[in-house]
């Protein structure tokens, strides 16, 4: 325990392979207690992957660690009772309704009254006279509220999450993450992966995986810095301009934000270089510009791929 | 034009042909998914393999070297002779002697022994007196198949024995007479033998699949990860899953042996209590090893297979269909870790025989082994991780 006890998660060097394919690389990570992380990387990255390894469902190749100050290659078993885990895939009971699959979990976790735990919860949800309804014949917005409610019935100290709200409409994202946050400010810690970089800024912290490799970390504020990268955001006539510019030197990435067009590159002198000709030219406004998150995400795919694939 | 016409004239050509590139189409995916599902695979050289073995070699209507006891009261020349003349016509085996009523009616009610020969004290001098005695044959006919060919046997005896002992020549009339008693079954009704047999078959094929579906289901629709994410052991788990279906198969059972018994006229001469714990037994096994498939299966196909695969040697080898004694060697070894030869024996036995719990602990202690061994591989079999 010399992380302290304001550490959740603690693991060091996670590898796993499948059938010769390694999908998580050396992995190493620290996620303090009571924060929100953000696990970003594009589909096959190994994020579930690291969150099943987290959880005790997947046995690492090599690797060590503590997760809530349990050993995760020995204690899986005590982790699993103070870890509340949402599978991507809807898996609690289609056949059973809202109710029953509530009051299984809570059974299964030993509590006392798990009738009234399924009460409160469904309460909590808003799934007030829904709850005879099948699981199965839920929305995708309710079935995800109602996994969020399962795993989080048995008053876990830790949540991993994966890929919480894929397919979830606007405002039932929304609602989740008003609820992510007001359970992490009751002290759960949250481990959550997501595609979405609007979901990735509203967490504390944020690590970006890809290919099996965890290639930065921070908040969101210290990955843009430390991602060295220089943007410049041209608004005005752009048509064809991206074509234009693409592929020129010290131009990494010129990507479209409605009716602006972010440019950017690595090399600072080579991006003000290569953009020099349409500076002058009328009609375009350009100006120096912070990159965004999704900047950052895009260049860090397109340069993993270089080195990993 | 004449371009115009060929693609015409090829559309129609795929127009017409259509029908056979879709079926092709469809018949090529077939075969490349055939190809990867090794079980299906292994299914189609097993299955006839297996029948045609099983059939061939095992399967005996007429069987021979049948388990006999002998109740030696007199031990003179002439019983060991007539006993050597039964074992001579090749139909009786010879493997117990005993002294003692109680002992010798144990044997053919726990179903050790199919025949029982009775020499009475002082045979041989009532022979010789000329007194005709009669010599008991006690059969089991429980399985008519299995004891008629050997009862019929039975009239050729007095000469065979007399021949080589008493007499030289054929006497003018025999000195004693063989006295043939079928028991249980003296009418020889072979619904009587089938009935008790079909609660365990049916019993068998309807656990079996209750439970090979079990966990396949779970890893198929997803919810074996939440559940392994989650504080239960995979022994809780076998137990949740098992103990429901003993309820099920306790109203089959139920609703079977009524029905044998009030519409087939089948008698229940033994304790019903004691019926329905073995029967209990018998359907936990059962139900264990369905589970045990579950665990080893990749996905409810390949359970469904699985349990084919058992409950075909089930109603071969256990003495269901064809008489168990008539099997050789190995098939009789296979056919003891089968759990419906040991039900079907403990079924017949009590209901027919009335036997009690004394003559049919060895079967029930069998049942209660299978079904520990399915779930200890089933236990050990089942995966707490996704690995």
């Amino acid at each position: 325990m010399s992380a302290g006890n304001d550490i959740a998660i603690d693991v060091k060097g996670l590898t796993k392979s499948f059938g010769g394919r390694e999908v998580v690389h050396d992995l190493s990570m620290q996620v303090k207690r009571g924060s929100i992380y953000g696990f970003l990387g594009p589909n096959g990255s190994g994020k579930t992957t690291t969150i099943r390894i987290l959880c005790g469902l997947l046995t690492p190749d090599s690797g060590e660690g503590t997760c809530l100050g349990y050993d995760i290659l020995r204690d899986a078993e005590k982790i699993k009772r103070q870890v509340g885990y949402m599978t991507q895939r809807f898996s609690l009971y289609q056949d059973l309704s809202v109710r029953e699959n509530l009051e299984f979990v809570a059974r299964l976790y030993g509590l006392t009254d798990a009738r009234g735990a399924a009460r409160d919860m469904i309460k909590r949800l808003g799934l007030s006279g829904r709850e005879d309804q099948l699981a199965g014949e839920l929305s995708g917005g309710w079935k995800q509220r109602l996994a969020l409610g399962a795993c989080t019935l048995p008053n876990p100290k830790l949540l991993l999450l994966d890929e919480p709200t894929a397919g979830v409409d606007p405002k039932a994202r929304r609602d989740f993450w008003n609820e992510i946050h007001a359970l992490a400010a009751e002290g759960l810690t949250v481990l959550v992966s997501t595609h979405y970089m609007d979901e990735a800024e509203r967490c504390h912290e944020i690590a970006y995986i890809a290919y099996g490799h965890l290639l930065t970390h921070g908040t969101v504020d210290e990955v843009i810095a430390k991602s060295a990268l220089a943007t410049y955001t041209v608004t005005g006539e752009l048509n064809g301009l991206a074509a234009e510019l693409a592929g020129r030197p010290g131009i990494d990435m010129v990507a479209p934000f409605g009716t602006s067009l972010h440019v950017s590159g690595r090399d600072l002198a080579a991006l003000e270089a290569s953009i020099a000709p349409w500076r002058e030219k009328s009609g375009l406004h350009w100006q120096k510009s912070h990159p965004s998150l999704e900047d950052v995400f895009i260049e860090l795919m397109g340069r993993s791929k270089d080195n990993f694939q | 034009m004449s371009t115009i016409r060929t693609t015409d004239a090829i559309g129609e050509i795929r127009g017409r042909f259509g029908f056979w590139r879709r079926s092709y189409a469809m018949m090529a995916k077939e075969f490349i998914q055939l190809r990867r599902d090794r079980v299906s695979f292994a299914m189609i050289v097993a299955i006839p393999v297996m029948q045609l073995l099983l059939f061939g070699y095992a399967i005996n209507t007429t069987p021979h070297h049948l388990p006999s006891a002998v109740l030696l009261q007199e031990d003179s020349d002439l019983a060991r002779s007539v006993l050597k003349a039964l074992e001579n016509t090749a139909y009786f085996r010879f493997i117990y002697e005993v002294h003692d009523v109680d002992e010798f009616d144990n044997l053919l009610k726990s179903g050790k022994v199919l025949f029982g020969v009775e020499i009475p004290r002082g045979f041989e001098r009532a022979v010789r007196r000329g007194d005709k005695p009669a010599l008991l044959v006690a059969a089991d006919a429980t399985d008519p198949v299995a004891a008629s060919s050997a009862l019929g046997s039975l009239g050729m005896i007095v000469q065979t024995a007399l021949a080589h002992d008493l007499y030289i020549g054929a006497p003018p009339a025999p000195p004693f007479e063989i006295r043939a008693h079928a028991r249980y079954n003296p009418a020889a009704e072979s619904r009587l033998n089938i009935v008790p047999g079909l609660v365990g078959t049916i019993l068998t094929m309807t656990m079996l699949i209750f439970t090979a579906l079990s966990v396949t289901r779970e890893i198929e629709r997803g919810t074996m990860e939440s559940l392994l994410s989650m504080p239960i052991k995979p022994v809780e788990v076998m137990i949740g899953k098992i103990v429901p279906y003993i309820l099920v198969g306790f109203i089959q059972a139920f609703l079977i042996v009524n029905i044998g018994v009030f519409l087939f006229g089948v008698p229940v001469l033994g304790n019903l209590f004691l019926l329905a714990a073995l029967s209990t037994l018998f359907i936990a096994a059962n139900l264990a090893i369905g589970y045990t498939f579950s665990t080893i299966a990749q996905n409810q196909l390949q359970a469904i297979q699985m349990s084919f695969m058992f409950f075909l040697p089930s109603i071969l080898l256990s003495g269901f269909m064809f008489p168990f004694a008539g099997m050789p060697n190995w098939a009789q070894y296979v056919g003891e870790c089968l759990p419906l030869t040991h039900y079907i024996r403990i079924v017949r036995a009590i209901m027919l025989k009335g036997a009690s719990m004394p003559n049919l602990r060895f079967d029930a202690l069998a049942l209660a082994a299978l079904m520990l061994v399915a779930m200890t591989i089933a236990v050990t079999r089942f995966r707490r991780t996704l690995d």
